[in-house]
């Protein structure tokens, strides 16, 4: 893995805008300007950002229902995606699918899901349209430790690796699902692992370390555009905020969730790291900031003034021949 | 009987708390159900209560309903928590071709008694993989029995049965009602399952419906009561069995009925309905029978358009004044 200064900073930049991003919106949300449910990823952001940045634009991620990180990660257009948290006609699904559902198919993005491993068998059949069309792309599923249980992913899992298909399994393992910790649910204690049985690799490793999950990537994914099929690679990390926005979350300590903020933030230790490696002044990190910031200020401006659909629009998109 | 008012998640706690301290048997499996006493708020006290029965599985549907397939096969009486109505598509196959089916491919050798519990319904900007309403695939399964109340009093007086039912019931609740209160008699209290209720009496039209549509029902059965318009509301809370019996004597007394359903529109139960009252009662109608549902689309997100595809109050009633109208009005 080799990544000049200037990609570095670029990556620490993702970072903060998936965070700016989610911060806006949960207090969108507590202002109850967006409706439903939002589901954040703060505390995960070298998840998504370290990922995606070893993708080529043309290869295919399906994401979960705490997606925006991985959307900001491929390259979507915030001011969209606010549009579409906020019901808006110019979000990217017509204010028809809202934080849950949201997704750039021009970016590769088959849909985030309300569906709780809904996106492995999907993108199987990503890979198997790749190796049918001979192309070299690749496609990553992204779910959680709580998704590694549906048994979706075991049929994915083995049909991927029987076919050789080009797929990357990338668990985003926060060590829960909803309020039930998955010391309590995931029988032998690791996703990684379970790659063995379907004689694929699998790798676990610090998910909040950016570079460290940049690594286990880029190497699952040259493998997959070589024909050598799947593997998983598990994010070891941490998700600060509840299951969703307005959740009480009676199922841990804010003890807890102190201990994993702080030197263990995945933005912190990255910027640490360019401090000393790519020479990130405060001056520089206070520019990056200010720019994520107005990104995100003209981001929300853009959605909060853009046009609602009209009610008849609901009945629109249904078919291609209606 | 002493009754008070509570709420339709209370009722479920209630209902839970009386048959599991009845029955050993009994005991509930599903996700996310002990940290905050489930996501509805539905489970609060029981895992205290009653330790090792109330029990937190991985998210694997498919595994989660064979389970109770299995445990009611060999003695349980499992409640399955479903989640949300949606996910029972995940699970299709122990649904479908498992529970439903068991007793009469093996002859009658074997029963099924568990109760399939699934929050279901539109109205919280949940978009289309959290609002179904998925009645009409099951009603169409035989071997099912299939439940949607919307009163707290009929929670709790059919969970109770559908408890100690030796059949599949599939239970369906609307979300949007949890918090809704209503009078609820306390301790013994059973309706049995297949009997629908007049929640409003009326002489010039029958609004046939259940779960959440009561409600919606009732209120338009207010405003056309303003017009001199009296509409009688029968809420089936059973869907399979079907109390036809209600449906007829109710039609015979009002020459006109009109079903109200959330779910959408084609292919829904109310074409069910409507056919029969069409083959049973065709001497006594005024006019045709009369569907209202929602639009047949997924469920959108953006509110305002959630709310154009749900049928509402005003549906309710411009379909009354149609269906009146067609027959030059009231003699
Ligand atoms: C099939 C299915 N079952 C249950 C749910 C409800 N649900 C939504 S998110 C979630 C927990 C998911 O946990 P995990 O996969 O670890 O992802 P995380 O939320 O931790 O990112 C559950 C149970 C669902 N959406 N879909
Ligand atoms: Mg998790």
């Amino acid at each position: 893995m080799k990544l000049s200064k200037n990609e570095k900073l670029a990556l620490y930049e993702r970072m903060l805008t998936v965070r700016a991003f989610e911060e806006k919106a949960g207090e969108l949300f507590k202002q109850n300007l967006i409706p439903g449910f939002i589901h954040l990823s703060i505390g995960e952001e070298a998840s998504s950002v370290g990922t995606c940045s070893a993708l080529r634009p043309d290869d295919y991620v399906a994401s979960t229902h705490r997606g925006h990180g991985h959307l900001i990660a491929k390259g979507a257009d915030t001011a969209r995606m606010f549009a579409e948290l906020l019901a808006r006609r110019v979000g990217y699904c017509k204010g028809k699918g809202g934080s849950m559902h949201i997704a750039d198919f021009s970016l590769g993005i088959l849909g985030a899901n309300g569906v709780v491993g809904g996106g492995f068998p999907i993108t199987v059949g990503a890979g198997l349209s790749i190796k049918l069309r001979k192309t070299d792309q690749v496609a990553v599923v992204f779910f959680g430790d709580g998704a590694a249980n549906r048994g979706t992913f075991h049929e994915a899992a083995n049909m991927a690796a029987a076919f050789k298909l080009p797929v990357l399994f990338v668990c985003e393992n926060n060590f829960y699902a909803s309020t039930t910790p998955s010391s309590h649910t995931l029988a032998g204690g690791s996703v990684a692992e379970r790659a063995k049985g379907y004689g694929m690799p699998g790798v676990a490793v610090d998910g909040n370390d950016l570079l460290a999950v940049r690594q286990a990537v880029e190497e699952a994914v040259a493998r997959a555009r070589k024909g050598e099929g799947p593997s998983i690679v598990e994010n070891q990390t941490y998700r600060y905020r509840g299951h969703f926005e307005g959740d009480p979350q009676k199922y841990r300590t804010s003890d807890e969730i102190e201990s994993h903020k702080g030197k263990k933030d995945p933005i912190a230790r990255f910027k640490a790291h360019l401090a000393k490696s790519a020479g990130l002044t405060a001056s520089k990190d206070e520019e990056i900031r200010a720019r994520v910031a107005s990104l995100i200020e003209d981001s929300v401006r853009f959605a909060m003034e853009a046009p609602l659909p009209r009610p008849e629009e609901a009945l629109e998109d249904l078919y291609v021949n209606a | 009987m002493t009754t008070r008012e509570i709420s339709c998640s209370s009722a479920v706690m209630e209902a839970l708390t009386e048959e599991m301290e009845r029955d050993p048997a009994v005991f509930v499996i599903g996700e996310d159900l002990t940290a905050q006493g489930g996501i509805f708020g539905q489970f609060t006290g029981l895992p205290e209560r009653f330790p090792g029965r109330i029990i937190d599985a991985p998210i694997s549907e498919t595994a989660i309903v064979g389970a109770g397939v299995g445990a009611a096969l060999t003695g349980m009486r499992p409640l399955v928590d479903m989640h949300f109505a949606d996910f029972v598509t995940t699970a299709m196959d122990e649904i479908v071709n498992q529970m439903a089916k068991i007793r009469y491919m093996f002859g009658g050798q074997a029963s099924v008694p568990m109760v399939l519990w699934a929050p279901d319904g539109g109205g919280l900007r949940a978009a289309a993989h959290h609002s179904q309403c998925l009645e009409s695939w099951f009603v169409h399964t035989p071997g099912l029995k299939v439940v949607s109340p919307s009163e707290p009093a009929d929670v709790k007086g059919l969970l109770k049965a559908a408890l100690r039912d030796d059949d599949p019931v599939i239970f369906f609740q609307h979300k949007r009602l949890f918090a809704q209160k209503g009078p609820v008699p306390e301790g013994e209290y059973v309706i049995p399952i297949g009997k629908a209720e007049v929640k409003r009496p009326g002489r010039d039209i029958s609004i046939i419906t259940y779960s959440r549509m009561t409600y919606l029902s009732l209120e338009a059965a207010k405003i056309l009561s303003e017009k001199g318009i009296e509409a009688e509301v029968i809420d089936l809370r059973t869907l399979k069995p079907l109390d036809f019996p209600l449906i007829a004597e109710s039609v015979k007394k009002t020459y006109r009925a009109m079903v109200v359903h959330e779910a959408c529109l084609t292919g829904g139960f109310g074409a069910e309905i409507a056919a029969r009252i069409g083959e049973e009662l065709f001497d006594w109608l005024d006019a045709p029978v009369t569907r209202i549902g929602a639009k047949d689309v997924p469920m959108p997100f953006n509110p305002a358009m959630e709310d154009f595809v749900m049928p509402q109050t005003k549906d309710i009633v411009e379909g009354a004044l149609r269906l009146i109208g067609r027959d030059g009005g009231l003699k």
